[in-house]
């Protein structure tokens, strides 16, 4: 069933050039998506469009039929954005104000043992690693249990290691927790590693120049001859933009 | 790197070694005592610091120093709890809202600049000459610090988290308590002491312009009665009192503000 539908989204900012649309992506409910670009190329400004923090200039966004919720969505930022004031545990339960005591202390318990963080949970940001304060961030999204997950670039600042361990950490919290996610990415192996469904776009203005569905089972091994041709076909596209709507079709 | 290094150190010894901001007081006074006692100052007019410690003792023993601390106390304590209350709802209100900046904000740096003294006869023709203007003119005095510190603070603060609080759907008053508020509190908190330390200042002019009590009055008594050693006693028990309590908000903030990732 599509859970989100976006459908002729334009946004621009100056009201002359727009940087991003139109635009028409359809994603069905559960889904892991990638949106991958480089930069400049307004993925971060659709996200942004979806989380509701800029208004589209033209254009609609539903979720399951229906304006979108803000209680039905939740975002990770590329930096975790915690309240540094606040505990590990205090920043899981930011979102959950409306719940009484007992079920908010459940939900926090919950999320901080799915990121393996329950040891943690009394300590104040600034004594956490840079994965510890974005598994912290993750948790805090999905503790509101969103329907729909955006992730904008939310591993790009960590280190190689790290961040291939935070792409396992992503690919477990979905299974537990069960969204629908859009991740924005600039790095198409983290894409493919992780998404079962990846939007090319390019731009300005952002246009969606082509749609793959790796079909690669989880865990998905980077060094695989399969892997490896969907890198290069990924890669490819960006690079010969033109023919690659056909060229897609043409391999699905 | 070098220069981070170097300051880490300087500021960790500072702050284990307390006694070290009591080396030069201590050299003063003894060498102050010595020169008093050698006789190249005239003690009518330099008492040593073991006249003023024994005017103190008796002024103690007699009852009036506890009486002049306590009103002078009490005038600071309702003048800082007054203005600071003030500062804050404005400050609050303008950091929040860019509108109540831009309506608010011009006339109230216009009043900043007007010097603290030029308040007195007013204060004095609206709330007499008893406790009401002296206490009005401290909270004059502790107003624009916090006021302008609070705003500022909540005015700068980090819109990547004002994101996150728009995300998780915080409505206004709930984007001051939970994101503004606790983000502007390092900023505040200077504020406060700012505000503490003038509120401090404001309290002599205050006492200076008539009262019948207080550390204030008795400058003036001191001052009018030719005894030297009275008047530096009020002077050295306002630096005290100052010290202490603001040592005391300055403990209250590090309290508040643990969080902080910094090298102080």
């Amino acid at each position: 069933m599509a859970l989100l539908e976006i459908g002729g989204l334009v946004k621009s900012f100056d009201r002359v050039r727009p940087v991003l649309g139109p635009l028409d992506i359809v994603l069905e409910e559960g889904r892991l998506a990638a949106v991958v670009g480089r930069s400049g190329c307004g993925k971060s400004t659709l996200l942004r469009c979806l989380a509701g923090l800029e208004k589209p200039s033209a254009g609609t966004i539903r979720l399951a039929g229906a304006p979108v919720r803000p209680e039905d969505v939740a975002v990770v930022f590329q930096e975790p954005r915690l309240m540094p004031w606040l505990t590990v545990a205090q920043n899981i339960g930011f979102g959950l104000r409306h719940l009484p005591a007992r079920e908010r202390a459940a939900a926090v318990g919950e999320a901080l043992e799915v990121v393996g963080l329950t040891e943690a949970a009394r300590l104040l940001p600034k004594a956490l690693s840079g994965g510890m304060a974005q598994r912290v961030a993750l948790a805090r999204a999905l503790a509101v249990r969103p329907r729909l997950l955006l992730l904008d670039e939310p591993f790009s600042a960590l280190d190689p290691l790290t961040r291939t361990a935070m792409q396992a950490h992503l690919l477990t919290l979905w299974q537990h927790y069960g969204p629908t996610v859009v991740l924005v990415s600039h790095d198409m192996e983290e894409a493919l590693a992780l998404a079962d469904r990846i939007v090319v776009l390019d731009g300005p203005p952002g246009r969606v120049v082509g749609e793959f569905s790796p079909g690669m089972p989880h865990p998905r091994h980077r060094s695989g001859p399969h892997f490896q041709r969907w890198r290069d076909r990924l890669i490819g596209a960006l690079e010969q933009r033109p023919r690659l709507i056909d060229e897609v079709r043409d391999a699905v | 790197m070098t220069a981070l290094a170097d300051f880490v150190p300087l500021r960790t010894a500072a702050r284990q070694k307390p006694w070290l901001g009591l080396v030069l007081p201590a050299a003063v006074v003894a060498a102050w005592e010595a020169v008093g006692r050698a006789g190249l100052v005239p003690v009518e007019l330099l008492p040593t610091p073991t006249d003023i410690v024994t005017a103190v003792g008796h002024l103690a023993a007699t009852g009036d120093l506890w009486h002049h601390l306590a009103a002078t106390s009490v005038r600071m304590a309702w003048g800082f709890l007054l203005g600071a209350a003030a500062g804050t709802l404005a400050g609050a209100l303008t950091g929040a809202s860019p509108t109540a900046r831009a309506v608010v904000d011009p006339t109230v740096q216009g009043l900043r600049s007007v010097p603290s003294i030029a308040w007195v006869p007013l204060f004095i023709l609206w709330l007499g000459i008893f406790e009401a203007s002296k206490i009005a003119l401290i909270a004059v005095g502790v107003f624009f610090p916090v006021y302008l510190n609070l705003m500022t603070g909540i005015a700068q603060v980090d819109r990547k988290l004002i994101e996150v609080g728009r995300v998780h759907r915080l409505g206004r008053i709930e984007m001051v308590w939970r994101v503004l508020l606790p983000a502007a509190l390092p900023s505040y908190v200077t504020g406060l002491r700012s505000g503490l330390g003038l509120g401090w200042m404001f309290v002599v002019a205050a006492e200076l312009m008539g009262a019948g009590e207080g550390l204030g009055y008795l400058l003036l008594d001191g001052q009018q009665t030719g005894r030297p050693t009275i008047v530096i006693a009020a002077i050295l028990l306002f630096a005290v009192m100052g010290k202490l309590t603001d040592l005391a908000l300055a403990a209250l903030g590090d309290r508040l503000t643990a969080w902080q990732d910094t090298v102080g």
